[in-house]
């Protein structure tokens, strides 16, 4: 693993993209959502949903949403946003873990 | 699916090539290849170079491998869409069914080889808890798994961890056995990109 792996570079560009590069919602609720860390009460129980327990969103969680304003662009973006933002958490604790396990057994 | 834009906020060019699709195959385009036509440049283009990476790019595991490790992910994420459809591919790959539901089914007493075993474990507990440790990653390279293997295992992870909160957030419709099928050959002779 000595170059860098051609995936962490795609995944760095997927990130980038969604969180920083244009988009109908705001980089600003685009970071939020990816976080999932202070949502606003309408995104809450969708993006959460989203990030923690996927199979349980439902209608109602996108209508309460679009009730405050939010439209179909922009919760695309901000779905998109949690989910990626949640597997990435997931992929950077397998790699660090990765990391200290050869560490361990190089230093030994 | 939901949001409704996802249905139909599409180019002509678009929902042309949708119509092609469905007349040639005899099988509407299934919504998670759908999704990554809307707006590419936002989310479908970047993730379809991932995902044609990790499932298809070289490695030590086998393209069946990556298909079952998308087909057991999924089901710790309880997707019914990719489920179904990475248990069809990774059956098709591996030409056996068996193998491919005795993992889903229990992983433990499955027939397959130990380090592949281990690696599905370690997937598992980390899209199940959100965490792993240096000791679970050990493990796994104990049974003679190799750091490029786990790093790969990780990949397939990642591209499964996101698409099964979309298929289940956007709803993607679930397809006729035989549509998942034609899903599962599609994905064998032409990939992710």
């Amino acid at each position: 693993m000595a170059a860098e792996d051609k995936k962490r570079s795609l995944h760095r560009l997927l990130v980038n993209r969604i969180r920083q590069g244009p988009g109908q919602a705001s980089s600003g609720q685009r970071t939020r959502a990816f976080e999932n860390a202070a949502l606003p009460d309408p995104l809450r129980p969708l993006l959460e949903k989203v990030a923690t327990k996927s199979n349980q969103v439902t209608d109602a969680d996108f209508a309460t949403a679009t009730q405050a304003g939010f439209t179909d662009e922009e919760l695309f973006e901000l779905v998109v946003c949690a989910a990626v933002g949640e597997a990435t958490r997931r992929y950077e604790a397998g790699l660090a873990a990765l990391a200290e396990a050869i560490a361990d057994r190089e230093t030994r | 699916m939901r949001p409704a834009v996802l249905d139909h906020g599409y180019g002509v060019a678009t929902k042309l090539l949708f119509t092609v699709i469905r007349l040639v195959s005899g099988h509407p385009l299934p919504d998670a290849a759908k999704i990554t036509f809307f707006r590419p440049d936002f989310y479908g283009k970047h993730m379809k170079r991932f995902t044609q990476e990790a499932m298809r790019g070289s490695s030590g595991w086998t393209v069946g491998d990556r298909e079952l490790m998308a087909a057991y992910v999924s089901k710790v994420n309880g997707s019914p869409f990719c489920i179904a459809a990475h248990t069809a591919t990774a059956a098709r790959a591996y030409r056996d069914e068996a193998r491919v539901a005795a993992v889903l089914d229990d992983l433990g007493s499955a027939p397959i080889d130990e380090g592949l075993r281990a690696t599905l474990g370690m997937l598992g507990k980390l899209s199940g808890e959100g965490t792993l440790s240096a000791a679970d990653v050990r493990a796994v390279l104990a049974t003679g798994v190799s750091p490029g293997q786990i790093e790969d295992a990780l990949a397939v992870g990642f591209a499964f961890d996101t698409t099964d909160r979309l298929a289940n957030a956007f709803a993607f419709e679930l397809l006729s056995q035989e549509g998942f099928e034609a899903g599962a050959k599609y994905l064998l002779k032409r990939g992710y990109g």
